[in-house]
C-alpha cells in the first residue's frame, strides 16, 4: 500500500512542478502577484509529495517489502538496518529519487528563506527550479521508477555489493547530491537575472549564501567519498581520477570559482556576465556528471546498470537545461552593464586569476575525462588516460595557485601593492623556506615535488595566518584590542581564513603522501613485520561471523622499541550471497600519521600476507577538506546575508510596489 | 564580435552534445569497442618479464588460445575486475597474460601479492608502447588471441560476469575446439 502511495506522490508531485514552472513565471510577466506566490505554495508541496515517496521506498526497504522490484535487486533480510536505508541510494533508481528530493529540498529552502527577495524575481528562480524538478520526474517515472512491483515475489533479495556496505559510503551520496543540487539554486538565479536582464549587488548576495552552502555540502560529500576509498579499497590510495569522481569534482572546481567572482559582483559590481557563466556551468557540469554516469557512455567502477533509453533521455534533459540556458545567455549577457574598473594587481585582478586557474583546472580534469569518448568519435590515434595525464597537467596549475592564494587577500581592491604584499608576507617566505629544509633534512632528500609542495603549504598557511593576524592588529596593539577587532571582524572574514588554511593543511597532506614507507610480507602466526620505525606482530588470525559475512580476523600488536603502542585488527570478508571478498583495513591515526595495515590471503602453509603502510600527514588530507567546509559555514553565518544592504537595496531597485504579501 | 563571444559557450555545448549523442548511437557498447586489430595479428612486442627473469615476446601467444589483459596498480576498474580473473585463472584454467601498463613493477608486483596472482606470465609495460600497439586506450583492457596468435575479440574496461559467461568462454571454447 506504501508502496503505490509513494508511486502516487510521485506522480502528484510531476503535476506541482508543472505548475511551479509555469504559473509564477507568467505572474512574473504579467506582473501578477497572486501568480506569482504560486510559486512557494508549489515548491513546498512539491517537497512533502517528493519527501512522503522517499519515505515510502525506505519503509519497503526497512521491511524488506520483496514484492518491489528495486528492493530485490538491493536488498536482503540479512543486512543491517544502516544498510537497508543506505540500500535506498545505493541503486540507479533509489539515487535519483534522491537526486530529485534534494532538489526539491532546495527549492523549498528558497521558498522559505528568501521573503526579503523581490517577488518577481523569487517567483522566476522558483519556476526555473521547478522546471529542472519536471525533467528530472519524468525521467523517474518513465525510466527508472523505483515503484515497480514483481509478479512474483521471492524469498529473498540480491543484496547489496558487498564494498558499499560501510558507514562512510551511507552517508556520502545525501551531502554529494545535496552539493551537486545545492547549484540548482544559483543556476536558476542565474536564468531568472537573465531573463529580467538585471544583476547587481544585491542579487550576488542573494546567490552567494545558496552557493557557499552547496559548496560546503559538496566539499564534505567528496571528502567522505576519498576518505572511503583509502580505507576500504585495501590499498591507501585516495583519489583515483575515476570518471565518476571526477563528475563530482569539476562542479567543486567551477563553484569554488563562482563564490570568488560572486564576491567581486557583490563588493565591485564587476564581472556579472561571467559570474553569471559561471553560475550556469556549474549545475550544467553537475547535470552532465549525471549523464555520463547514467548514461553508461564512459565505464567506471561506480556505475550502476546503463540503459541507453536512459541516456537518450538525459541528454535530451541537458539540450533543454543547458542549451537553453547558454542561448538565453548568448541573447541577454552582452546587455549587462560591467561596472568598476581595476588595475590588474588589485583584489579583483587576484580573484580574476583564482578564476581563470580554477576553470583551466577544471577543462583539464573535463578533458581527461571525456577523452575517450572523443577519440572514440573521431577514430583518432589510440590514448590513455589515468594517473599519469592529471598528476602532470592539473597538479601544474594549481602550484601558481597556492602562490596566488597566499597574496591576493593582502591585495587592496582596484589597485594592489603587490611589493607592499611581498613584503608583509615575509613571514610566509621564511615558513616556505623552513618547511622545504626541514623536509629535506629529514626525508635525506625526498623526491623534489614532495618537497614544493610542502613548501608551498606552509607559504599558504604562514601568508593566511599573517593576513589574518594583520587584519586584527595581533602584536601590534594590546591583546584586548586585538580581540575586540576579532570579534568586529565580518564572520566572512573569519570563514576565508579558515578556508584558506583549510587548503594548506590539505596541500600538505597530499605532498606527504610522497614520503610513505611500506611493508608487504608474508608472515607466519607469531611473525613479525617492520615498517618505518614500527613492529607489527601477528598473533592471531580467528575466524568471525557477521550478519552477512564471514570474515578471518588477525590479531596483531604493534610496538615501537619495547613500547607497546596498540592492537589492532584487520578483517578479510567474504560475503557468501555475492560471492565477494572485502578487507577491512585497520588505521591507526596520531592525526600526524597514519599506520595502515591489511590483511592479505593465507597461503598453502598458513602464512598470511600483511601490508603495512606508514603515511606521514595522511589524515591533513581530510581535515584539511573539513576545516574548509567549516570555513564555508562560518562564512554562511555572517549576519550580513540576514539582514542589512540586500533589504534596504531592495526597496531601491524592486521592480514592483511593495503591495501584496 | 563581442556577439559571437557570448555565443561561444552554447557552441561548445552544442558540439559536446554531439559526441554524446554518437555514443548514444544504437548499437554501441563501450564495453566492446570495435578494434582495428580484430583478426589481425598480435602486434610484435618484447617485454621485460615481472619475475625478473628474462623477456616475454608474441611468440608466447602462440600455440592455444591465450587472453591478454592490460592492467596496472593506478587503475580502480583493474580492482573490480581482479576476482574474475582469478576465477578464470583458478576454475576455469584459462591461460592469462598479464601486461602490466604503465606502471612501476613494484606497484605491479604488490596488487599481485595483495590480491593474488592470475596471470601465467606478466609483462612490463613501462612507457606504453605495447599498449600502443594493440590499441589499448584506457587499463584494464583484454584480448583474446587465438593459437596462430591473431586478436579475435578485445574488452575495453572491466571484465563483467556476464560478458566472461556469454562472450570470452564461449568464444574460448570454440577457439580451442578448432
Amino acid at each position: 500500500m506504501f508502496v503505490e502511495l509513494g508511486h502516487f506522490c510521485l506522480i502528484l508531485a510531476l503535476f506541482v512542478t508543472v505548475v511551479q514552472s509555469t504559473v509564477p513565471i507568467i505572474g512574473a510577466a504579467r506582473r501578477h502577484l497572486g501568480w506569482m506566490a504560486v510559486g512557494r505554495t508549489c515548491a513546498l508541496a512539491a517537497f512533502l509529495l517528493i519527501g512522503c515517496a522517499m519515505a515510502a521506498l525506505m519503509h519497503a526497504y526497512i521491511v524488506s517489502d520483496f514484492s518491489v522490484i528495486n528492493v530485490i535487486e538491493n536488498s536482503h533480510t540479512d543486512k543491517p538496518l544502516l544498510y537497508k536505508i543506505s540500500g535506498v541510494w545505493g541503486n540507479h533508481e533509489g539515487s535519483m529519487l534522491l537526486w530529485v528530493f534534494m532538489l526539491s529540498l532546495c527549492a523549498a529552502a528558497v521558498a522559505v528563506f528568501s521573503a526579503n527577495l523581490p517577488p518577481a524575481l523569487r517567483a522566476r528562480v522558483l519556476a526555473v527550479q521547478g522546471m529542472i524538478g519536471v525533467g528530472f520526474l519524468l525521467f523517474i517515472l518513465f525510466t527508472s521508477n523505483p515503484f515497480l512491483r514483481a509478479a512474483t515475489p521471492p524469498a529473498n533479495g540480491h543484496g547489496l555489493n558487498p564494498v558499499l556496505q560501510d558507514p562512510g559510503l551511507a552517508f556520502h551520496p545525501p551531502f554529494l547530491y545535496l552539493g551537486y543540487v545545492g547549484f540548482s539554486v544559483a543556476f536558476a538565479f542565474a536564468v531568472a537575472a537573465l531573463i529580467e536582464g538585471k544583476v547587481d549587488a544585491a542579487w550576488a548576495r542573494w546567490v552567494r549564501p545558496w552557493t557557499l552552502a552547496s559548496w560546503c555540502a559538496l566539499t564534505i560529500g567528496i571528502a567522505m567519498g576519498s576518505w572511503w576509498a583509502y580505507y576500504t579499497l585495501g590499498w591507501g590510495g585516495w583519489w583515483f581520477w575515476d570518471p565518476v569522481e571526477n563528475a563530482s569534482f569539476m562542479p567543486w572546481l567551477v563553484g569554488t570559482a563562482l563564490i570568488h567572482s560572486s564576491i567581486v559582483v557583490e563588493k565591485r559590481d564587476t564581472l556579472k556576465s561571467w559570474t553569471i557563466l559561471l553560475a550556469i556551468i556549474t549545475f550544467s557540469l553537475s547535470l552532465v556528471g549525471t549523464f555520463l554516469v547514467r548514461s553508461g557512455v564512459l565505464t567506471s567502477v561506480h556505475a550502476f546498470a546503463t540503459d541507453p533509453a536512459r541516456g537518450t533521455f538525459i541528454l535530451l534533459l541537458l539540450l533543454a537545461a543547458i542549451g537553453g540556458s547558454l542561448t538565453l545567455y548568448a541573447v541577454r549577457a552582452p546587455s549587462l552593464q560591467g561596472g568598476g574598473l581595476f588595475a590588474p594587481v588589485s583584489r579583483e585582478g587576484a580573484l580574476v586569476l583564482n578564476n581563470l586557474l580554477l576553470s583551466c583546472g577544471c577543462a583539464t580534469v573535463f578533458l581527461g575525462t571525456l577523452y575517450p569518448l572523443f577519440l572514440d568519435a573521431m577514430n583518432g590515434p589510440k590514448l590513455s588516460v589515468g594517473f599519469p595525464f592529471f598528476n602532470r597537467t592539473f597538479v601544474p596549475l594549481m602550484v601558481p595557485m597556492i602562490i596566488a592564494l597566499g597574496i591576493g587577500p593582502m591585495l587592496a581592491w582596484k589597485r594592489g601593492d603587490l611589493l607592499g604584499a611581498m613584503q608583509r608576507l615575509w613571514v610566509a617566505f621564511v615558513a616556505a623556506a623552513l618547511a622545504a629544509l626541514i623536509a629535506y633534512y629529514v626525508t635525506t632528500g625526498g623526491p623534489v615535488f614532495a618537497i614544493i609542495g610542502l613548501a608551498l603549504a606552509a607559504w599558504l598557511g604562514a601568508a593566511v595566518i599573517a593576513e589574518w593576524t594583520e587584519r586584527i592588529g595581533l602584536f601590534r596593539m594590546p591583546l584586548t584590542a586585538s580581540l575586540r577587532r576579532a570579534i568586529h571582524l565580518p564572520r566572512a572574514a573569519h570563514g576565508m581564513t579558515a578556508a584558506h588554511f583549510g587548503m594548506a593543511v590539505f596541500v600538505a597532506g597530499v605532498s606527504a603522501s610522497a614520503f610513505d614507507r611500506e611493508a608487504i610480507e608474508v608472515v607466519p602466526l607469531g611473525g613479525r613485520l617492520q615498517v618505518a620505525s614500527y613492529t607489527l606482530e601477528l598473533q592471531s588470525v580467528d575466524p568471525v561471523t557477521g550478519p552477512n559475512y564471514r570474515a578471518e580476523r588477525a590479531t596483531i600488536r604493534i610496538t615501537k622499541g619495547s613500547e607497546e603502542i596498540t592492537i589492532v585488527h584487520p578483517e578479510r570478508r567474504f560475503f557468501t550471497l555475492q560471492q565477494q571478498t572485502t578487507s577491512e583495513t585497520s588505521i591507526r591515526t596520531n592525526f600526524l600519521a597514519d599506520l595502515y595495515v591489511a590483511l592479505g590471503e593465507a597461503d598453502a602453509a598458513g602464512k598470511w600476507t600483511i601490508r603495512a603502510y606508514y603515511k606521514p600527514l595522511v589524515p591533513w588530507i581530510w581535515i584539511g577538506a573539513v576545516i574548509m567546509a567549516f570555513g564555508g559555514a562560518v562564512s554562511l553565518s555572517d549576519r550580513r546575508w540576514r539582514v542589512g544592504v540586500a533589504q534596504r537595496r531592495r526597496l531601491g531597485s524592486a521592480v514592483l510596489p511593495a503591495a501584496g504579501e | 564580435m563581442r556577439r559571437l563571444l557570448y555565443l561561444a559557450p552554447v557552441g561548445l555545448f552544442l558540439v559536446l552534445a554531439g559526441y554524446f549523442a554518437f555514443s548514444l548511437r544504437p548499437g554501441y557498447d563501450p564495453h566492446t569497442l570495435p578494434s582495428a586489430m580484430i583478426d589481425k595479428e598480435a602486434p610484435v612486442f618484447e617485454l621485460a618479464r615481472l619475475a625478473g627473469n628474462g623477456t616475454i615476446g608474441r611468440e608466447a601467444l602462440k600455440g592455444h588460445p591465450v587472453v591478454v589483459n592490460f592492467f596496472a596498480s593506478w587503475c580502480v576498474p583493474c580492482r573490480v575486475e581482479h576476482p574474475l580473473l582469478m576465477r578464470l585463472a583458478q576454475r576455469e584454467h584459462i591461460p592469462l597474460i598479464g601486461i602490466a601498463y604503465k606502471d612501476k613493477p613494484a606497484d605491479s608486483a604488490r596488487l599481485l601479492a595483495q590480491f593474488g596472482d592470475p596471470y601465467r606470465d606478466v609483462g612490463m609495460d613501462r612507457d606504453g608502447r605495447t599498449g600502443l600497439d594493440f590499441g589499448v586506450y584506457g587499463v584494464p583492457e583484454t584480448y583474446v588471441i587465438d593459437a596462430t596468435g591473431h586478436i579475435r575479440k578485445r574488452f575495453v574496461g572491466p571484465l563483467s560476469a556476464e560478458a566472461v559467461d556469454h562472450e570470452l568462454l564461449p568464444l574460448l571454447r570454440t577457439l580451442g575446439g578448432s
